[in-house]
């Protein structure tokens, strides 16, 4: 059941912080290759990129989020291996899949020790990170649209945060990205609940080739601060 | 010069076309020579029939298959019309489907939006090419693309994709593409791209990046299930990527149709001597 309240409200911020230890910090979601590949140079560059990167990975992972979660709340994990695959045929790069799956592992083991629930360990040996954000938000008593909510705020503070040490930036000037951007995320996680209880093959899958592309360069680059 | 057009009551819009065009193909019995089973033009989806003339690439170099050319009839897409394309690739044949030229995307009366939708099947052991002309999102079109392959798990298949953000000089309009491929029902490929004025974030260095053509060549083949293709980041703009499953797509980012072009054929050499054009 979902919670309502306060208890609700701070249940969401523990798992949106970006100091929860699942290991988000050690990726720039795509901003390190971008740096270096001096697609994104300045401040503007920087929020085209993060918008650009919620309206595709974002809306995608706050869909799987959101689906998993509805289907964690109502204790229905049957079409887990379902969104597992339609999120596979969503990311065309092994790199990312690889990223969405080792960010997934190591969410599972930190909620399984901060708020275990039987469901974490029901799913694969590597779910995809969404899928667990969604589990996960179902296990605190939050509901789709927290899950979608969740994971569009960790995966775009977590890019923004990484611009600090990729970049000679004001970090005012990266938190004003974010605040401008609340408002947008507000409305795609909105938009990710309301599919939420759909079939998984009807889930948005908006495309990022540039972030496909970069991704692989990243992988094979010797020198590299994060991940990906 | 739309303006004036945009500011009209928006009642239905004025001649539009609806249009559905079929193509099939099977395998002739006797001699296991690929024939066109139905070819049903529409209005302005003209499907011609063009046999092969040598050995044929992207299939092995086969002589056998059916060839088939895809010309339009009239301008368009304009806002409002409908078109739909169905074609059944009946088991073990081999269709080679090509294109006369890029299909211009126009804005209608009222900025209504245009749809095309593209409907696949190919059956067990048939394989599918397809190799499509760019598509041309024109300044203030309005347009809705969507296509939808179901393979049979042992179906090959190979695919271009080439999208064009306006005509020389141009900003584009709405436009918002999807292609999903399924492979004995399950999901292998689904991506979808927007861009245009209603749409954020597109021109973003994670998106496009200022490029002006963004495509794709998609390749499915059963061989691949054990040992799929490596990965190979082959140029800056351009990357080869294993699907999850036996699949690889070749994405890529251009300043125009010209590269796009180029980064594209130069992935399929990257693909193996099975798909050797």
């Amino acid at each position: 059941m979902a919670r309502t309240g306060l208890g609700r409200q701070a249940a969401l911020l523990v798992l949106a912080d970006g100091r929860l230890p699942a290991g988000g910090y050690a990726h720039s979601g795509g901003l390190e290759p971008a740096v270096a590949a001096r697609r994104v140079t300045d401040m503007a560059e920087l929020e085209a990129f993060l918008v650009g990167r919620a309206e595709t990975a974002g809306v995608i992972a706050a869909a799987f989020a959101a689906a998993a979660c509805a289907r964690a709340l109502r204790d229905d994990l049957s079409q887990m291996p379902e969104l597992e695959a339609e999120l596979d045929a969503r990311i065309p790069s092994p790199e990312l899949r690889k990223v969405s799956r080792d960010l997934g592992r190591q969410l599972r083991r930190a909620m399984s020790s901060i708020h275990p629930h039987p469901h974490f360990a029901d799913l694969g040996p590597a779910p995809h990170q969404p899928i667990v954000m969604g589990v996960a938000a179902a296990a605190l008593g939050l509901d789709a649209q927290d899950a979608a909510l969740a994971i569009l705020h960790e995966n775009n503070s977590g890019a923004a945060a990484a611009a600090a040490k990729l970049m000679p930036v004001d970090p005012f000037d990266v938190h004003a990205i974010l605040a401008r951007m609340a408002e947008r995320l507000d409305r795609l996680a909105g938009r990710a609940a309301a599919l939420a209880g759909g079939p998984p093959a009807d889930l948005p899958s908006p495309g990022a080739p540039l972030a496909d592309i970069a991704a692989e360069h990243h992988r094979r680059r010797d020198v590299r601060l994060f991940a990906s | 010069m739309y303006d004036s057009l945009h500011h009209r009551a928006p009642a239905g819009p004025v001649g539009a076309m609806s249009a559905r065009a079929v193509l099939a193909s099977e395998l002739n019995g006797k001699g296991r020579i690929s024939r066109i089973r139905t070819l049903r033009s529409d209005g302005p989806l003209v499907l011609r029939k063009s046999n092969p003339k040598g050995p044929e690439p992207l299939t092995r170099r086969r002589h056998d298959v059916a060839r088939v050319a895809l010309a339009a009839g009239t301008a368009g897409p304009l806002g409002g019309d409908d078109y739909a394309l169905d074609v059944n690739v009946g088991a073990g044949s081999t269709l080679v489907l090509q294109e006369v030229s890029a299909m211009l995307i126009l804005p209608g009366q009222g900025g209504a939006q245009s749809k095309m939708a593209i409907n696949i099947t190919v059956e067990q052991g048939a394989t599918f090419v397809w190799w499509a002309e760019p598509v041309i999102a024109a300044h203030r079109c309005n347009h809705l693309h969507d296509v939808r392959i179901a393979l049979a798990p042992d179906a090959r298949m190979i695919l271009r994709e080439e999208i064009l953000l306006g005509r020389h000089g141009e900003a584009p309009g709405d436009f918002s593409s999807r292609l999903r491929i399924t492979r004995g029902g399950l999901a292998l490929y689904d991506q979808q791209i927007a861009f245009g004025p209603s749409s954020d974030g597109w021109d973003g260095a994670a998106v496009l990046g200022g490029h002006r053509a963004t495509g794709s060549v998609i390749a499915v083949d059963p061989d691949w299930v054990d040992a799929p293709p490596a990965a190979a980041p082959f140029d800056q703009n351009a990357a080869l990527t294993p699907l999850a499953g036996p699949g690889a797509a070749i994405g890529a980012v251009a300043p125009d149709s010209l590269e796009l072009r180029r980064l594209l054929m130069r992935g399929v050499t990257e693909l193996g001597p099975s798909w050797a054009t």
